[in-house]
């Protein structure tokens, strides 16, 4: 591309620390993280080198597959609340004016300036006992006595729905920008009912950024261990708990690794998933008779 | 119908503003507890002041953001001039490098900065965090950046090579110029986002240098003293009047 080089090179310079810094903070970091899963732990030295595959089995065991089960249970709930208000919420939010639109995409960016371990702390006293929620049920007389709001699963969903809703709105908004409004209107002359109009023709076309949405919570969700550590009860553990404990007070950094790995397959699955979604959709999307 | 819509996005908007409107009530308020209202007071900004600990880890976050944006805007930008502008060999390995980057979770990246950190023999404080959020941020800088370039007229640059302008001199007289406002969303973005981390940070913290999400997170057994939802008001004031000199340069810029 470069015909011409100059003294300091900087086409060169560029490569170089983009290269660089990737390989040395992105590629050798996860190649490590499997590494470590099939070494053994060591008290002293943290990993030593006979290569094993307890660490995986251990990952079968009862309590952590358990953990295993209840995560993946906590992120598909939480993933499909954030769908169902995320969904609507971009639709009409596609449909207003673009500045309308910048003003309440701006909106929802707002919060993340007090860090989410605040937020989340702020929700704790929401739920309380004496927080508002049950004062306001009290008050309309819908309860008589405090519910137990705080340190359930439910808690934790409304923590984690509350931390990841912009992120599945986000790629949804953008689907729904893309969205060629006039093959709904053919939809409508043809005869099509709001419902036909919606399973045919908007969901189809917006399956991309459905699953991208779905795919930026769902994983996520089962790593954010301090929504769980402070909204949740004893047994509502995340997959995130049993890592950070693994890492950072057992010191088993193979076994966390291990836990780990299963995390990176269960995201390379997904985008697989995904990509074959997104050629489907371009392939067939919309404009051949058999969709509309 | 026509009313349905509005409240919709009005309920999605309390339950997003709930938790800051109560940090920020309860700033003000007289009582501990702030399950009550007991008065308009400025106590808690005054023993927040006094609160060296709380101060400290608050000065720090504030610090790996404001670096964190800078760096990860410039090599940001600089890798997104790469991969459009360039061939060279790993192009498409640095693509996906960028990718796995922004689809891992939080948690997975966590370890991975964990283990090359302690692999690599850097302590665990200051500069371990600063690397970390730099490289968490950089797809997103990458994105906002290659989407400005790709609308980019190639002639004038080619032009300039005609003329005998070095690479270097294209990019810093032609090139940043006309990308600037995508420049500053980035830096915008990677200060949010190193704002708001608090998985990535647990990890790679070091005794040394405390930062906030980690200060009160080691305070919510034992409680959070209301001090919290001062400090927390003190960043979103922070944080809008940065937004605000923000988007009055992108505006000028346009």
């Amino acid at each position: 591309m470069n015909r011409y080089s100059s003294p300091l090179n900087f086409r060169r310079l560029v490569i170089t620390l983009t290269l660089t810094w990737l390989g040395l903070f992105v590629l050798l970091p996860h190649l490590m993280v499997i590494l470590t899963s099939v070494l053994t732990p060591d008290a002293e030295h943290l990993v030593i080198w006979p290569i094993t595959f307890d660490n995986y089995l251990k990952v079968f065991e009862p309590i952590y597959a358990g953990v295993f089960w209840n995560s993946l249970l906590m992120s598909g709930i939480t993933t499909l609340v954030c769908l169902l208000i995320g969904y609507p919420f971009a639709y009409l939010l596609a449909n207003m004016s673009p500045t309308m639109r910048v003003v309440l995409l701006f909106l929802m960016v707002v919060p993340f300036w007090t860090n989410s371990l605040i937020r989340i702390y702020a929700i704790k006293m929401i739920l309380g006992k004496k927080g508002i929620v049950n004062s306001f049920l009290m008050f309309t007389g819908v309860i008589d006595s405090p519910v137990q709001l705080i340190y359930t699963d439910f808690a934790v969903i409304i923590g984690l729905v509350y931390i990841l809703l912009p992120f599945m709105v986000l790629p949804l908004i953008a689907s729904f920008a893309k969205l060629d409004r006039s093959l709904i209107e053919v939809g409508k002359d043809l005869g099509a009912s709001p419902f036909y109009r919606f399973i045919y023709i908007l969901l189809p076309l917006t399956a991309p950024g459905i699953i991208a949405g779905c795919l930026i919570v769902f994983l996520p969700a089962m790593g954010m261990f301090y929504v769980a550590d402070i909204l949740g009860g004893a047994k509502s553990l995340l997959l995130g708990n049993v890592i950070k404990n693994q890492f950072l007070v057992v010191r088993d950094w193979p076994f966390g690794s291990a836990f780990s790995v299963f995390l990176i397959l269960l995201m390379a699955g997904l985008l697989i998933i995904y990509n074959k979604a997104n050629n489907y959709i371009q392939h067939k999307g919309g404009l051949d008779d058999e969709n509309l | 119908m026509k009313i349905f819509k509005p409240l919709f996005i009005l309920s999605v908007f309390v339950y997003l503003y709930l938790p800051m409107l109560v940090l920020i009530t309860n700033s003000f308020n007289q009582s501990k507890y702030g399950h009550k209202w007991a008065g308009f007071s400025w106590k808690w900004y005054e023993k927040l002041w006094n609160n060296t600990g709380l101060m400290d880890a608050f000065v720090n976050s504030l610090t790996i953001a404001v670096l964190t944006a800078f760096i990860a805007t410039l090599l940001g930008t600089l890798m997104a001039l790469a991969i459009h502008r360039y061939k060279f060999r790993l192009k498409s390995t640095t693509s996906s490098m960028l990718f796995i980057l922004m689809m891992s979770p939080d948690i997975v990246l966590a370890i991975t900065f964990l283990i090359i950190f302690i692999a690599l023999g850097i302590q665990l404080g200051f500069w371990s965090l600063l690397i970390a959020h730099i490289t968490f941020c950089l797809p997103f800088v990458v994105i906002t950046v290659y989407a400005q370039l790709k609308g980019f007229d190639n002639n004038i640059l080619e032009a300039a090579q005609d003329l005998g302008a070095s690479e270097g001199k294209i990019f810093r007289v032609i090139i940043l110029p006309m990308i600037l406002p995508a420049v500053l969303s980035g830096w915008l973005l990677s200060f949010t986002l190193s704002l708001d981390d608090v998985i990535i940070s647990s990890f790679v913290t070091g005794p040394g240098f405390e930062i906030l999400p980690i200060r009160v997170f080691s305070m919510v057994k034992v409680g959070v003293s209301p001090e919290v939802n001062a400090l927390a008001t003190i960043l979103l004031v922070i944080s809008l009047s940065a937004i605000a000199v923000i988007s009055l340069l992108i505006k000028r810029k346009q």
